[in-house]
């Protein structure tokens, strides 16, 4: 079906961060930060017309640095934090701030391109999310459902909860706390859980997963060798509270219930690469994205381990005794995990995929030589969900 | 076809008018009352017809204009099959249709659906009227030969009525001689039965004079055959004493038979496989099973033992033992193949033993069979002082490739493990032995060299200085090493029966050759130095300084080289072998100068191209243009692809994986000048000594351009080095 086809968008730079923008929940939006050492660095804003397959884009400047990781803020559509690299002295710092976008780019203007490129507009910088005892920032993780007001940043091997105060232009270091241990440790990934009233978030580092309670900033779970190398993502379940998913240096993507920090529930083994990126897809937990330096980008089903394992419960009263019949015949058909799709639209390493916050059956992915790749998940599939 | 609906031939007019002008024309041409004559039936007026006769009348004319019943019905137009002002429809009613004609149309439409509906109905009457000519003559023709056949039938009923006279007469005839033959058959019948009987009789009568001949002519076979033939008679008639007398006269003389057979039996001098006739013929006259197997395997021990006796004969005392292959060949050709007789015999006379059967054979097989391992063992014992591995492994070759077939014969019996168990053991003793060896000629060498320093120098005559002496020692020690390998190493040789054992793959290489036999010696090697250390005080007799200082210096040596040579050559030899057995695999052609070529780390115009002057803002698909390109060309890299077994597939892989996760690290630093210029340097390096090892050497310039690119692109002060440089640094190298 030729609307199933992959939309392509080509940056000119190189990037790896790349997030949907959070707050908006009716227009197809990412964000995407580039990474050039020797010119402006830059946040794109893409908007995908559904209808027309047609991609609208315009340009942040984004002057303070490369980007390694952007996030979005949940409430507020125009802020969004960012990491990125200073180069000061041939010295490298990582540093993380809270930006605000022009009002206008918001909702997404539809200039066309070439206005736009005079007229580059610049991030209004709200607040940094950094000080002189923290630096070398890996990622931002705003809270999910929440007011925007709340941020956790991992800056080595430190975990640091700010306060967003006075419409965010300030940012105070509400707590912390930090890995002790021998070793250089340094957090590669976090993300906040939405369950548990936001009060979870878990980290990885080297090739353990922590879990930490926001309240009391202490250690609640924590699963060593999680994987045979380094974990480079995880990602929440977003419809059972114990569930997560990681990735890593192994090749492997792995399910763990966190009651049971033995072994995982489940464990993938289709990229021939580094997974670098694990998402849930955010209604329907059994779809599951992968991004790997394989370049390939895999949709797998995961079915037995989902909110919904034998499909959606014939709870509806009103539908008449022939179909009622029916779809329970369906629910009957053996389900099993499988891979959906690999798409290889990709010819470099996919440092990013994540789910569109809009459309839950769209996702994008973003490889290192600038391409973005906006995917649909297959028809048949989706509809084989919903009915 | 005719177009449109309207004009489609249906009962749009007066059902009668058509069939009224076809019945008026057929009543003109057809001559008398014929077949012909059914139309002219029809023109009874519109309210005599049946519906259903009209229906018909209707389904042929739309047959006839082309025109199938589901295609009339599927009509688009038509939406509603009952509607009775629909020309075309099943339940068109004229009434009505030409009502609604009249009320909704003005008048010069109806003039003009008047003057078409006319016009429909001339052009249908002449149609019908073709059709009719056309069909007339064929309906004349049909009704002649109609009363032709007519005619036809009546002759053949009078001739029918002839052949069912005649046949009954001949049925009273067949039936009379049948009734007069009658009599005479049966009577027939009973002097065949009687002279049947006779027959029989007769053959019993004679059956203790022919047994007698058979057993005197020496015809057992035949004489079973008899017997079997007449038993089950004479059983059921032996309350006749007629028959009594017979039957007591076949059982001595049976009786005799199995004597003689058993006679035989035992005497055996026969062969293996005449004993097998006579315990199937004696098997078939019925003797108890279970004593004959008892007595066949008696009789085959009786038979191996001797094997055996003369086999402990060879081994005896007495001096002159042939070597150990001769004996080997003896117990193989022997013992072993006897075995392999007799119990291919058992299986096949005593196959119907089942299971116990079996198991009886398997342990006389296993007792028999560990005798003969322990005589094998004692005479391996005696080989044991002898230096000769090659005659020793051939023995051990000969010995077990001989008791691979009785082991497919007997799995029960186990024998073939119980050889390899043997072998595996005498492999282990020969280890140990070769150990010994190399300990007493280190100590030799040792009491050479004290001899040597101990000697009473001679005036004027320069003793042997102590580098030639370490040397001596050395060179002896480390030939006594290689004998001790190459001895060894006959027994893992492909061709013997007995290297694709596990242990001998496994095992034996690693721990017993490896560990055992050489690091053991060189152990002991340092036990007895260091021993020489410790002891002076003890013995007295100290050890003179100038043998510490020898053994100090070939230690040290040991430590620096040999140790690691004598291990790469033993794993060369053993361990290695895997490499050997797998092939080298395919690779690509290499280029020989490709290690000429040098990392430019970007040409000027790629520059250009990546970062014009003043950048414009990304348009979809036109950025990186040149490094797109490139990629578009060159396949895609499956990082962790599955390897085939070969050596260049498996290094291959290996590469791949670690230059792609070079790759990865690279991207995640910054480089500053240097570092950029050192990554240069290391990826050149890598170039100059990767490509031999895969089999696509374009994959390692790819994944290396890659590094050097990424590195580039890394760096925010880029200055390449000259690739004059960098060939200039890794040649140095």
């Amino acid at each position: 079906m030729e609307d199933d086809a992959p939309v392509i968008y080509g940056l000119e730079f190189q990037a790896r961060a790349l997030t949907p923008q959070t707050a908006e929940t009716d227009a197809i939006r990412f964000l995407v930060g580039t990474q050039s050492l020797k010119y402006d660095n830059q946040i794109h804003i893409i908007d995908f017309d559904d209808e027309n397959n047609i991609i609208n884009k315009n340009v942040l400047l984004h002057q303070a640095g490369e980007i390694w990781h952007i996030s979005a803020s949940p409430a507020d559509r125009g802020v969004l934090a960012t990491c990125y690299n200073r180069t000061s002295d041939s010295k490298v710092l990582t540093c993380a701030a809270v930006w605000r976008m022009p009002k206008e780019l918001e909702s997404g203007s539809h200039e066309s391109p070439d206005d736009s490129s005079s007229t580059a507009q610049t991030l209004e910088l709200l607040c940094h999310l950094d000080n002189t005892a923290h630096s070398n920032m890996a990622c931002v993780v705003w809270e999910p459902m929440g007011d925007g007001k709340k941020i956790i940043s991992l800056a080595d091997n430190h975990i640091l909860l700010w306060d967003l105060q006075e419409s965010s232009s300030q940012a105070v270091l509400a707590s912390s706390a930090s890995l002790g241990g021998k070793g250089q440790l340094k957090f590669t990934s976090g993300r906040w859980s939405p369950h548990h009233n936001c009060t979870q978030v878990a980290t990885a580092n080297d090739t353990t997963l922590r879990g930490w309670d926001t309240r009391s900033m202490s250690q609640i779970y924590c699963i060593e060798n999680a994987h045979g190398q380094l974990v480079r993502d995880l990602d929440f379940n977003p419809n059972k509270q114990y569930y997560l998913a990681s990735c890593g240096d192994d090749c492997k993507v792995k399910f763990w219930d966190t009651r049971n920090v033995t072994e995982p529930v489940k464990t993938l083994e289709e990229h021939s690469h580094w997974v670098w990126n694990v998402r849930y897809n955010h209604s329907h937990d059994q779809l599951v994205l992968t991004g790997s330096s394989d370049s390939r980008v895999i949709l797998s089903n995961m079915v037995s381990i989902s909110s919904e394992p034998f499909g959606h419960l014939v709870d509806d009263d009103d539908i008449s005794d022939q179909e009622d019949h029916r779809s329970e015949e369906k629910s009957k058909e053996p389900l099993q995990d499988n891979v959906i799709a690999t798409y290889e639209e990709h010819e470099d390493s996919v440092y990013a995929v994540d789910w569109s916050s809009a459309d839950p059956w769209l996702f994008a992915s973003l490889s290192y030589d600038g391409r973005l790749v906006i995917n649909r998940v297959p028809r048949a599939l989706k509809y084989h969900i919903l009915l | 076809m005719a177009p449109g609906s309207a004009s489609s031939p249906s009962p749009s007019f007066p059902a009668s008018r058509p069939w009224a002008a076809v019945g008026a024309m057929a009543a003109a041409a057809a001559a008398g009352p014929s077949p012909g004559s059914r139309p002219g039936d029809s023109p009874e007026g519109p309210e005599g017809e049946a519906p259903e006769r009209r229906r018909k009348a209707h389904g042929m004319l739309k047959l006839y204009y082309g025109l199938s019943e589901g295609e009339a019905a599927g009509r688009p137009a038509g939406p509603d099959p009952l509607d009775p002002t629909d020309l075309n429809g099943a339940h068109f009613d004229p009434e009505v249709y030409l009502d609604k004609l009249r009320r909704e149309c003005p008048l010069a439409q109806l003039m003009d659906s008047e003057t078409d509906m006319v016009r429909q109905i001339r052009a249908l009457d002449s149609d019908m009227q073709t059709l009719v000519y056309e069909n007339y003559n064929k309906f004349i023709s049909a009704t002649d030969t109609i009363r032709k056949m007519k005619n036809d039938f009546r002759k053949m009923e009078d001739e029918m009525d002839r052949l069912a006279t005649n046949m009954a007469v001949i049925t009273d005839f067949s039936a009379r001689i049948s009734a007069t033959l009658q009599d005479r058959h049966e009577r027939i019948t009973k002097l065949a039965g009687v002279h049947a009987l006779l027959r029989k009789l007769q053959f019993l009568f004679e059956l203790p004079s022919r047994l007698t001949k058979c057993v005197e002519l020496g015809a057992y076979g035949q004489a079973v055959r008899y017997q079997g033939r007449a038993q089950a008679v004479l059983q059921q008639y032996q309350h006749l004493p007629s028959f009594r007398a017979i039957q007591d006269d076949c059982q001595v003389i049976t009786a005799r038979l199995a004597q003689q057979l058993r006679q035989r039996f035992r005497e055996g001098g026969s062969g293996a496989p005449e004993q097998a006739e006579c315990v199937e013929l004696l098997l078939a006259l019925g003797e108890p099973a279970e004593e004959l197997c008892e007595e066949f395997l008696a009789h085959a021990r009786g038979r191996l033992e001797e094997e055996l006796r003369s086999l402990e004969a060879e081994l005896g005392p007495s001096p002159p033992a042939p070597d150990v292959l001769e004996f080997t060949d003896h117990g193989g050709s022997g013992f072993v193949g006897g075995l392999c007789q007799v119990a291919a015999a058992y299986q096949e006379l005593f196959a119907a033993q089942g299971p116990a059967g079996a198991e009886r054979l398997a342990a006389f097989a296993r007792e028999l069979g560990s005798r003969y391992f322990a005589l094998v063992e004692r005479r391996l014992a005696q080989e044991q002082g002898g230096g000769d591995n090659s005659l020793l492994v051939r023995a051990l070759d000969r010995f077990h490739r001989r008791l691979r077939a009785p082991g497919a014969l007997l799995a029960a019996a186990g024998l073939a493990e119980a050889a390899t168990e043997i072998v595996e053991r005498v492999a282990r003793e020969r280890l140990g032995h070769h150990l010994q060896g190399l300990r007493a000629a280190f100590l030799g060498c040792l009491t050479d060299v004290r001899q040597a320093l101990a000697a009473p120098r001679v005036a004027g005559k320069e003793g042997p200085g102590l580098a030639e002496l370490l040397a001596n020692v050395a060179s002896s020690i480390l030939s006594h090493i290689k004998a001790s390998l190459a001895a060894v190493h006959l027994f893992t040789a492909k061709e013997v029966s007995f290297s694709n054992k596990p242990y001998f793959r496994g095992e034996f290489c690693s721990q017993g050759v490896r560990e055992g036999l050489i690091v053991g010696f060189i152990r002991s090697m340092c036990q007895t130095a260091q021993s020489f250390c410790d002891s002076p005080g003890e013995k007295g007799g100290a050890t003179p300084p100038a043998l510490l200082l020898l053994l100090s210096r070939l230690c040290l040596d040991y430590e620096t080289a040999t140790i690691s040579y004598i291990l790469t050559l033993t794993d060369e030899q053993f361990l290695v072998q895997v490499g050997l057995l797998y092939e080298e695999g395919v690779r690509k052609a290499q280029s020989s100068d490709s290690s000429k070529r040098t990392f430019s780390v970007y040409s000027s115009s790629r520059q250009q191209g990546r970062y014009a002057p003043s950048y414009t803002p990304s348009a979809p698909m036109d950025t990186n243009l040149l490094s797109n390109i490139q990629k578009l060309f060159s396949e895609r890299i499956d990082v962790f692809s599955p390897v085939e077994f070969n050596k260049v597939s498996v290094l291959t892989g290996i590469i791949k994986i670690s230059l792609k996760t070079l790759l990865e690290c690279v991207r995640l630093r910054t480089f500053g000048r240097f570092g950029l210029q050192q990554v240069q340097v290391d990826c050149h390096f890598l170039q100059l000594y990767l490509w031999r090892f895969v089999a696509d050497e374009e994959l390692v310039h790819l994944l290396l351009d890659e590094v050097v690119a990424s590195a580039a692109l890394r760096c925010p002060d880029p200055v390449p080095m000259e690739p004059s440089v960098v060939e200039v640094i890794c040649e140095r190298g």
